[in-house]
C-alpha cells in the first residue's frame, strides 16, 4: 500500500520521481490547488453579480479576465489533471504492471503543466475560454492573450503525451492473464478518453498557431479583410472541444464505476454495457461539434445534421445511468461519503443530460444559446457530474494515499452543502437563460426576476465555497492527524478494499 | 453486445425508449425550424450592423437609426445582420431573434411583431470591454 504521508520523504524525492504513484500524487496536489484558485474567481464573479451595477469589481475588464481564467483553470488545470492523477495512480495497478509504459515521458507531461498554468494566471487574458477571432486576433489585449495561447499550446502537448502513455500502458503492458474485456471500467475510461484526445486535439493545436500568427499580423487566417474566415476558427475549436467534454466526463464516469458497485456490495450490473457505452461515446463525440454554432448562420441542412449527431450521443450517456441504477437496485447500499458524492453526481448527470437534449433541438437553442442557460447546462456537467465524481474518488482514494481516514461527518456535510449549492446555482441559471440574460456580462438590467435569480445563484455559490473550505480543512487535518485507516476495509463494507486488493506497490 | 451472465432486456427496453424520445425531439425540432426559417417575401429588409459597442439599423431608403429601432406592429421584417469589427450576436429575446453578427458575412432572421411596446435588443456574443452594455431598444408601434 502507498502510505505517502506515513513514510515521509523529502519533497524532491517525490518531485524528481518518475514512479506512477508519485506523479499521480503531484497531479493530485496541483489539480486541487488550481481547483481552489479557480473556485475563488467563481466566488468573485458571483459576488459581483449579486446585485446589478458594480459591486466588488471595479471595471468590466477585470471581470472579463476573471471568468476567462476561471473557465480555463477549472477545465485544463483542475478537471483534466485530476483525472490524470487518478489514472496514474490506478491504471498501472489495475492492469497489473509496475509503472506507466513511459515513466520519463509521464514526468515530462506533468511538468509541462505548472509553467502553462503560470502563463495563464500571470497573463490573465480576457477573451473567454474559447478565444474567438476576430476579437482574439485583433482586439484582445496582449501580452495576456499571447500568454494564454502559449499556455494552452503547452497543455495540449501535455495532454497528447499523457494520452499516448495511457493507451500504450493499457494495450501493451497489461498482464498477459488479463484480457482486454476484463480490464476494469476505470481503466477502460482512460483508454477511450485518451483515444479521443489523440483525434481531437490536433485541430485546436493548429488553430492556436494560426491565431498566434494572426495576432502577430503575419497571416490573416481568420481575418475577413485579408480573405480569412472567422468561422473557420470556430469549427477547428469545437472539433476539439466538443469531444473534449467527453474526455472530461468519461474518466469521472469510470471513477463512479469503481465506487457504485463497491458501496452497493454487488457486482456491476453489466461490465460489457459499460465498455460498449464508452466506445460508442468516443465515436459519436465527433459527430456533433457544430451544435455550438447554430447561430453563426449555418444552413438548415447543416443544422439538422449536427442536431442529429448531437442527439446520437445521448443514448450512450443514458446507458451509463442505467448501469449505475441497475447496480444499485437490490444492493446493500452504504451511504458513506464517496457513495453520496457519486449518487449525487449521477442525479445531476441525468438532469444535465436532459437539458442538453433540449438545447440541441435547434429552434430551442435560439432561446438558450449564449444565455445563462448554457452556463447552467455545462456546469451541471463539469461541476455537478465531473467534479462530483472526482471528489467522490478523492474520498475513496484518501485512505489508500495517506493510510488515514478522513472525517466522515465533515465529508457528508461537504456533500450536502455542495449538492444544495449546485442545485441553487445551476438550476437557477437555466431559468435565468430562459428569461434572456446573456452570459459573460459584468452588469445586467435590474429586472426583479434577474435580481432574485442572480441572488439565489450567488448564495448557492457561497454555500459551495464554504463547503469546499471544510473539505480543505478535512483533507489537511485528516492527512496528518486522522484515525488510521483499516486498510483491508476502510468503510466496513465486509469485502476487500481496492481492486486488486493484493496489489503491492513495488516502489515502497 | 455480450452480457455477463444475466438477462439484459430491461436495458434494451430502456435504450429503446430513450432513442424514441430523442427521435421525437429531433423530428419536432426539424419541423419547427423548417417552418420558421423562411421570411415572407413581402418582409421589409433592415440591415443590422454590430460594432463595439452599439447597433446601427439601416433601411432600404437609406434612413439610419443608432441604438434604437422603430417598427410597425403586424408588419414582417427581415434583418440582415453583420458586424464591423469583431463578432457580436443580435438578440431580441422576446421575439426569439438570435443570430451572430459576423464580420464579412450577412446572417438573416425575420419577425412580425404582434404586440406594441418596448423591447430590449442586446448583444449575446462576448465582444470585449462593454459587451455587457451593448444594448438598443426596439419600439413596436401601432
Ligand atoms: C457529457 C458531458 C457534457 C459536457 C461536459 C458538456 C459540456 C458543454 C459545454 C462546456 C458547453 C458550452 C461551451 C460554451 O459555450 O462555453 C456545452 C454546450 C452544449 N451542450 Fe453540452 N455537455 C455535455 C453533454 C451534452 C449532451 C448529452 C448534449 C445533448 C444531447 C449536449 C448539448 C449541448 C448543446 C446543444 C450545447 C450548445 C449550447 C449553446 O451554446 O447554445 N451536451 N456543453
Ligand atoms: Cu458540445
Ligand atoms: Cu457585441
Amino acid at each position: 500500500m502507498v502510505l505517502e504521508l506515513q513514510k515521509p520523504r523529502p519533497i524532491w524525492a517525490i518531485m524528481f520521481s518518475t514512479h506512477h504513484t508519485d506523479i499521480g500524487l503531484l497531479y493530485l496536489i496541483m489539480s486541487i490547488t488550481f481547483f481552489f484558485l479557480g473556485g475563488a474567481l467563481a466566488l468573485g464573479i458571483r459576488a459581483e453579480l449579486f446585485l446589478p451595477g458594480s459591486q466588488v469589481i471595479s471595471d468590466s475588464m477585470t471581470f472579463n479576465r476573471m471568468f476567462t481564467v476561471h473557465g480555463t483553470t477549472l477545465i485544463f488545470l483542475f478537471l483534466l489533471p485530476f483525472a490524470s492523477a487518478v489514472g496514474n495512480y490506478f491504471v498501472p495497478i489495475m492492469i497489473r504492471y509496475k509503472d506507466m509504459a513511459y515513466p520519463k515521458l509521464n514526468a515530462v507531461a506533468f511538468w509541462m503543466i505548472p509553467p502553462a498554468g503560470a502563463l495563464i494566471w500571470l497573463g490573465f487574458a480576457d477573451f473567454t475560454w474559447y478565444a474567438t477571432p476576430p476579437y482574439s486576433s485583433i482586439r484582445a489585449p496582449g501580452p495576456a492573450a499571447d500568454m494564454w495561447i502559449f499556455g494552452l499550446k503547452i497543455l495540449g502537448v501535455s495532454s497528447v503525451l499523457g494520452a499516448i502513455n495511457f493507451i500504450v500502458t493499457i494495450l501493451k503492458c497489461k498482464h498477459p492473464d488479463l484480457p482486454l474485456s476484463k480490464v476494469p471500467l476505470l481503466a477502460w475510461s482512460f483508454l477511450t478518453s485518451s483515444l479521443i484526445v489523440l483525434v481531437a486535439i490536433p485541430s485546436f493545436a493548429a488553430a492556436l498557431v494560426m491565431l498566434l500568427t494572426d495576432r502577430l499580423g503575419v497571416t490573416g487566417f481568420f481575418d475577413p479583410a485579408r480573405g480569412g474566415d472567422p468561422i473557420a476558427y470556430q469549427h477547428l475549436f469545437w472539433f476539439t472541444f466538443h469531444p473534449e467534454v467527453y474526455v472530461l466526463v468519461i474518466p469521472a464516469i469510470g471513477m463512479m464505476y469503481e465506487i457504485i458497485p463497491r458501496f452497493s456490495r454487488k457486482p456491476i450490473f453489466s461490465h460489457s454495457s459499460g465498455v460498449f457505452a464508452f466506445v460508442l461515446l468516443s465515436a459519436v463525440s465527433f459527430s456533433s461539434w457544430a451544435h455550438h454554432m447554430y447561430a453563426t448562420g449555418m444552413s438548415f441542412t447543416e443544422k439538422t445534421v449536427f442536431m442529429v449527431g448531437t442527439l446520437a450521443a445521448a443514448p450512450a450517456s443514458a446507458m451509463h445511468v442505467f448501469n449505475f441504477l441497475a447496480t444499485m437496485w437490490g444492493g446493500r447500499l452504504k451511504f458513506t461519503t464517496p457513495m453520496m458524492w457519486s449518487v449525487g453526481g449521477i442525479a445531476l448527470f441525468f438532469s444535465a443530460g436532459a437539458g442538453g437534449v433540449a438545447n440541441s433541438a435547434m429552434p430551442f437553442d435560439f432561446i438558450t444559446h449564449d444565455s445563462y442557460w448554457v452556463v447552467g447546462h455545462f456546469h451541471l456537467f463539469v461541476m455537478g457530474t465531473i467534479a462530483f465524481g472526482s471528489i467522490a474518488y478523492f474520498y475513496y482514494m484518501f485512505p489508500y494515499v495517506t493510510g488515514r481516514m478522513y472525517n466522515e461527518a465533515m465529508g457528508k456535510v461537504h456533500f450536502i452543502m455542495s449538492f444544495v449549492g449546485t442545485v441553487m446555482v445551476f438550476f437557477t441559471q437555466h431559468v435565468l437563460g430562459l428569461y434572456g440574460m446573456p452570459r459573460r456580462v459584468f452588469d445586467y438590467i435590474p429586472l426583479p426576476e434577474y435580481v432574485v435569480m442572480n441572488q439565489i445563484a450567488s448564495v448557492g455559490a457561497m454555500i459551495i465555497g464554504a463547503s469546499m473550505a471544510l473539505w480543505l480543512f478535512n483533507m489537511i487535518y485528516s492527512a496528518s492527524k486522522g484515525k488510521e485507516a483499516n486498510m483491508d476495509d476502510p468503510w466496513g463494507l465486509g469485502g476487500k478494499y481496492y481492486w486488486p486488493h493484493q496489489a503491492k506497490n513495488p516502489h515502497h | 453486445m455480450v452480457v455477463s451472465g444475466h438477462s439484459n432486456w430491461p436495458e434494451w427496453i430502456y435504450v429503446g425508449v430513450v432513442i424514441a424520445l430523442l427521435a421525437y425531439v429531433g423530428a419536432e425540432a426539424w419541423n419547427v425550424e423548417r417552418i420558421v426559417e423562411h421570411a415572407p417575401a413581402e418582409a421589409e429588409v433592415i440591415k443590422v450592423i454590430g460594432q463595439q459597442w452599439f447597433w446601427t439599423f439601416e433601411r432600404a431608403d437609406g434612413t439610419k437609426e443608432v441604438g434604437e429601432l422603430h417598427v410597425k406592429k403586424g408588419h414582417p421584417y427581415k434583418f440582415e445582420i453583420t458586424a464591423k469589427d469583431v463578432n457580436h450576436a443580435f438578440n431580441i429575446h422576446d421575439y426569439v431573434i438570435l443570430q451572430d453578427a459576423i464580420v464579412g458575412r450577412t446572417n438573416a432572421a425575420w419577425f412580425a411583431p404582434d404586440k406594441a411596446g418596448e423591447y430590449t435588443i442586446q448583444c449575446r456574443e462576448y465582444c470585449g470591454l462593454l459587451h455587457y452594455n451593448m444594448r438598443a431598444t426596439l419600439y413596436v408601434e401601432e
